[in-house]
């Protein structure tokens, strides 16, 4: 239930507080936007309707890199 | 989108939790890393490198209360339309199933968001719209945020929502089990941020990892555990930094903030942990299930539930023992003849190790 799925934000309708969010292969769906910040192309964390978070691509594109710098790090410890 | 796939590594990660040669014991608190640990049988390759990790109370079906189930069915003989998250509906009671009241005739709705229940009060202005609110963190800023809005005055809400940081404090309290470290719930942490677990490694000398649902989360976030065991130290480190900030969501706290105020609850296998619940602050009590149906309600307020017979969730919540060790588990309870919530929810441990584990 604290599931929370990816999606990536195609439109928003500010008034609603809405936007429509893709989770790719074809799947689109409503979601509550009033909790977060979001412009389209953001890419969101979708939990029981309602976007929860945007993640950060920047940092999710560098996530393997970290893990292998601090894997590194301490190898050399 | 961000695939974290990478064979080697965690091959890398896995042989220095090897080389460690550690004999630790992790927590978790959340059904989606059951799911990965058991789909990817990284819970038995950690294993043999001396991790042991087990789920904790973390899935807010299973540690609903038998008198929450039965406070709501009450509901529903009266007549009132209840709309809950599906897994919840067909969580055995005491006397009854949200489901089984369903086939009797009761107005019983699976949503998937309270938003739909608040359309459901908007079209049928005659109903009155019970909507039951289960959820940690990540659940409690959708509730409010509806609440916020003034949704229709035939719409209320019977609030089930909980907390975690309370309930990990809790288990230490309670020390049954040892606990070497433990992995937070990266959903729950988007809300929350690092800060709300900081006192349990300050306080009990624990480290913490907040971590992501891919397998390389968990494997790196074990790691992370490993590593502050090793140096000593006690903190709250955050692997899953694509989706969680430090502060976390302050909107979202922000909101939760503004409609609830801690209480003390009981949670399915504990007794009542100190502000680990939360309830609608004074203003919003005309949406409180249980201030509006007092006169139906009032009455279970001194009433225990006994757990369904032989059921051993609520050990199982506690990290006593696995799903296995119980019994029942795959003879008399199993998902279509579930006995206890561990079984029914997609969270539980006991249906994650039923889905997964060969007979
Ligand atoms: S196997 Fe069934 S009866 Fe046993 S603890 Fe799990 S849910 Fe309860």
């Amino acid at each position: 239930m604290c599931l929370a799925i990816p999606g990536k934000i195609v439109e928003i309708d500010k008034k609603k507080q809405s936007a429509t969010v893709d989770y790719g292969s074809g799947t689109r769906r409503k979601a509550n936007v009033s909790l977060v910040k979001v412009k389209r192309g953001d890419y969101v964390l979708v939990h029981a309707g309602f976007a929860i978070q945007v993640l950060d691509e920047k940092e999710a594109q560098e996530t393997l890199a970290l893990f292998r710098e601090m894997l590194s790090l301490q190898e050399g410890a | 989108m961000f695939s974290l796939r990478d064979k080697n590594l965690a091959e890398d990660i896995v042989s220095q939790i090897k080389k460690a040669e550690v004999h630790l014991k992790f927590m978790h608190v959340c059904g989606t890393h059951q799911d990965t640990l058991v789909k990817h049988g990284l819970d038995v390759l950690l294993q043999k490198c001396g991790l042991e990790i087990g789920q904790g109370p973390g899935c807010p079906v299973c540690v609903t209360t038998p008198k929450e189930i039965e406070e709501v069915i009450v509901l529903a003989k009266d007549g009132k339309t209840i709309a809950s998250f599906g897994d919840m509906i067909r969580v055995p009671g005491a006397s009854s199933s949200l489901q089984q009241m369903k086939g009797e005739g009761c107005d019983i709705r699976t949503v998937y968001s309270i938003e739909d229940s608040v359309v459901l009060a908007e079209k049928h202005k005659d109903k009155e719209v019970v909507f039951m609110a289960v959820g940690f963190e990540t659940t409690a800023p959708t509730t409010a945020s509806v609440l916020l809005r003034d949704p229709p005055s035939n719409f209320s809400v019977l609030c089930c929502h909980r907390l975690i940081p309370p309930a990990l404090q809790a288990i230490l309290d309670m020390g049954e089990i040892k606990i070497d470290g433990f992995i937070e719930p990266g959903h729950v942490s988007t809300i929350i941020g690092a800060k709300p677990y900081e006192f349990i490694s300050k306080d009990y000398h624990v480290p913490q990892v907040i971590a992501g649902f891919e397998p390389l989360d968990l494997l790196m976030a074990s790691w992370m555990l490993v590593r502050q065991i090793q140096q000593g130290t006690a903190i709250v480190e955050n692997e899953y930094s694509r989706a969680v900030d430090k502060g976390g969501n302050q909107k979202a706290q922000q909101v939760i903030k503004q409609v609830f105020e801690p209480m003390d609850v009981k949670w399915r296998g504990f007794p009542i942990i100190p502000h680990s619940g939360l309830m609608l602050r004074e203003k919003y009590a005309s949406y409180d299930a249980r201030k509006r149906y007092e006169d139906e309600l009032g009455w279970l307020a001194e009433k225990e539930f006994a757990e369904p017979a032989g059921c051993l969730c609520g050990d199982v919540l506690r990290g006593l023992i696995s799903s296995k060790e119980c019994p029942l588990f795959r003879h008399q309870c199993t998902p279509e003849t579930p006995v206890g919530p561990c079984m029914v929810s997609s969270e539980g441990n006991c249906y994650i190790e039923y889905l997964y584990s060969k007979k």
